[in-house]
């Protein structure tokens, strides 16, 4: 396409934007003082942003349909993760060099540093759970944040009630959210991709209305207060230490969820659920019990979830219905999504990017939502596979090397 | 029995408007298989659309059912552009893609909205002119129903008959309803079926509109969030008609309207939308296909 025609086309796209955005970005009616603000400085904006977009729009376009197929056939090349991974010499000194700092990290910068840390923490454990429902097992589910919330409230209830401590809270809110999966997952598994979203979705809204407005299970809108932080061999700990211990249990629970997800995507029952995403009749004609694979990917995401609504439950010692939306879902679901569905490495990197960026580009906290939206968008239509892409494991028959263990 | 009939009313009332909005969620399901995430937010644009268009036009000294025509019509044009962007963007290159990725993408777009409107708006409430002129009913039928509830269920009435007149008699009725049946059929005979598709989003996003001017003004007022619990509703109401299937939509708006209104003056007004979404998890497991849906086996 010649430069003539694209600039005529994009002209054509940037008026066609500047009259759908009219009334809403140009015209502010105030109908209580009956006053009319006209900000024609939008109109500009939306006219430069939508004239330049849609040349970057239609490049994207050619790259995905020629280019992209080009390159994947001329270069060969695994991603760059999978080449760091499957080479030791850059492999080691890199974890060592990240252990390093991840132990000074919380000593070396401020409590507020480390809180904002074991927020992405937490979202990249949210991450992976959720990872395994829907990235490993093609499970489309809306009500993620359902699960937090029953962790969260788990522990909140049990320590106003019973006195009950955060080790001991943790297995149970855990072992809770796993019950509250089976329970939800029982009757819904039946359906289809799409609805069982919608049902997830309703379940997950039902679980906060209900909390909302049970208020003398769960204290209703004004939440629960003074929940007790971890409890470190019965110390009492500053707001400061407590924040640093908070962050170590994150960093453990981290490795810990790391470790089992990865050995669980390649166990049978991984296997099993990427077979189940890839096709369902195939999947069944193999053998492979449908009910009860789903059911399990349900459960054990669920169960991450739950954990970790006991740690956020103990990291902010305060808890009400508004900290599970169903945006809370969307953002995990949109961390998911950017990182690679299925992709360990790809989730994490997905959390810590779309955790942190927002909150060190404070003055850009407005838009966060905006971008997480058109984030999905994007990378559905342009990247579907994710940042990282997940790689299936590949398995070789290597001839054993000749006086391979003999001694010499 | 008074608080029977005056129930029985509001709930036809609520019924008629998620039947106009469940309308868009079953054509666009019916002719691409997408549950269409933003049409909530769609709603929502065509309320803020005819808030705007209204307050400028009253600044101006406009007044009476010549506002209420010109702001209705207005929202309608502007939903239907919204919706028409939104599906060449986020839709249209996603239609050989598996099926969970227009979704995501439907998601992604439903935020966008919100937030747009959020961003370039306001998060507060604002009041909404009650657009629909008020009537003086014969006093023994006041209590039981308003002059804006009759005017709300007769105009839903009339775009339905102008909906279903336009889907069985018109070429492109014709051509949605050879699209919904079989796509490649309908390529294959000479539809096009890009435009139909098109079509069909603009007729849904329209349809919606209407619903949200109407909302607005019986509510009193709107914010940007109003189109995620009354997407939700629509939805329900689709699914429990069978989707897919647009006397279906009527036929489900109206028993959940009934089902909501019954409810709450019966029960509790606390779990309103709880109601809602019980009855969708419900339908959803027990009868998947709706009332008036057809089974579909599934191909291999």
């Amino acid at each position: 396409m010649n430069i003539a025609r694209q600039i005529k086309d994009s002209l054509l796209v940037a008026i066609w934007f500047i009259i759908l955005t009219f009334p809403i970005m140009v015209i502010r009616v105030n109908t209580i003082e009956n006053e009319i603000e006209w900000r024609w400085h939008n109109m500009v904006l939306v006219a430069v942003v939508s004239f330049v977009l849609s040349f970057a729009w239609r490049y994207l376009f050619t790259i995905k349909t020629t280019g992209g197929k080009e390159s994947a056939a001329a270069v060969p090349l695994l991603p760059w993760t999978q080449r760091i991974m499957e080479n030791p010499r850059l492999l080691i000194p890199l974890l060592a060099a990240l252990g390093v700092g991840v132990i000074i990290f919380p000593f070396v910068l401020s409590v507020y540093q480390v809180n904002i840390m074991v927020t992405a923490l937490m979202f990249v454990v949210l991450g992976l759970g959720l990872n395994i429902v829907v990235g490993l097992a093609g499970l489309l589910d809306l009500g993620y944040v359902a699960f937090y919330a029953v962790g969260a409230y788990a522990y909140a209830l049990l320590n106003h009630h019973y006195d009950i401590g955060f080790w001991a809270a943790l297995p149970i809110g855990a072992f809770l959210a796993f019950i509250a999966g089976i329970l939800l997952g029982f009757p819904v598994l039946r359906l289809r991709g799409d609805y069982l979203a919608i049902v997830t979705l309703g379940f997950g809204e039902i679980i906060r209305l209900i909390l909302e407005n049970w208020n003398e299970f769960s204290f209703g809108p004004s939440g629960i207060s003074n929940i007790d932080r971890p409890g470190f061999f019965g110390i009492n700990l500053s707001f400061s230490e407590a924040t640093i211990y908070i962050y170590f249990i994150m960093i453990a629970l981290c490795l810990f969820t790391i470790f089992v997800v990865n050995r669980l995507e390649k166990s049978r029952i991984g296997r099993a659920w990427i077979a189940l995403r890839e096709d369902e009749i195939a999947c069944q004609a193999m053998g492979i019990d449908k009910t009860k694979t789903k059911l399990a990917a349900f459960a054990l995401g669920a169960t991450w979830a739950g954990m970790i609504g006991v740690i956020f439950a103990a990291k902010t010692t305060f808890i009400n219905p508004a900290s599970f939306t169903f945006m809370e879902s969307a953002i995990i679901l949109c961390i998911v999504v950017m990182g690679g569905m299925g992709s360990i490495m790809g989730v994490i990197l997905g959390a810590l990017i779309l955790i942190l960026l927002p909150e060190y580009l404070r003055a850009f906290s407005d838009y966060r939502m905006i971008a997480f939206g058109v984030s999905m968008v994007l990378m559905m239509v342009f990247r579907p596979q994710g940042i990282l892409p997940g790689v299936r494991a590949k398995y070789q028959f290597k001839a054993a090397p000749k006086n391979a263990g003999g001694t010499e | 029995m008074e608080y029977f009939l005056e129930l029985f009313f509001s709930g036809l009332t609520r019924g008629s408007i998620y039947a106009l909005i469940a309308l868009g969620y079953t054509m666009v399901y019916g002719i691409i298989q997408l549950i269409n995430f933003a049409h909530g937010e769609i709603y929502m644009i065509g309320a803020f659309t005819a808030l705007i268009v209204s307050g400028v036009l009253s600044w101006y000294g406009m007044e009476g059912v010549s506002l209420l025509i010109l702001s209705t019509v207005l929202a309608m044009m502007y939903a239907a552009a919204y919706a028409f962007t939104v599906e060449k963007i986020a839709y249209k290159p996603l239609r050989q893609a598996p099926r969970l990725s227009p979704l995501i993408s439907a998601i992604g777009m439903s935020i966008f909205l919100q937030n747009y409107v959020l961003l370039a708006q306001t998060s507060d409430f604002l009041p909404f002119p009650s657009l629909i002129p008020e009537f003086e009913l014969p006093e023994k039928y006041q209590h039981i129903i308003g002059s804006t509830d009759l005017a709300i269920i007769a105009i839903t009435a009339v775009v339905m008959v102008c909906l279903t007149l336009f889907i069985k008699f018109t070429m492109m009725g014709k051509a949605m309803r050879a699209t919904a049946q079989d796509r490649s059929m309908a390529m294959l005979l000479g539809v096009n079926v890009n435009r139909v598709i098109s079509n069909t989003f603009i007729l849904g996003s329209a349809l919606a509109a209407v619903g949200g001017v109407l909302v607005a003004s019986h509510v009193g007022r709107i914010n940007f969030y109003i189109g995620f619990i009354a997407g939700i509703k629509a939805f329900t109401a689709a699914v429990l008609g069978g989707i897919g299937s647009i006397p279906g939509a009527v036929l489900g708006g109206l028993v959940l309207g009934w089902t909501e209104s019954f409810a709450t003056g019966y029960i509790s007004s606390d779990y309103e939308d709880v109601f809602a979404f019980v009855f969708l998890v419900l339908i959803l497991i027990f009868k998947p296909t709706g009332l008036l849906g057809k089974a579909t086996a599934q191909k291999v």
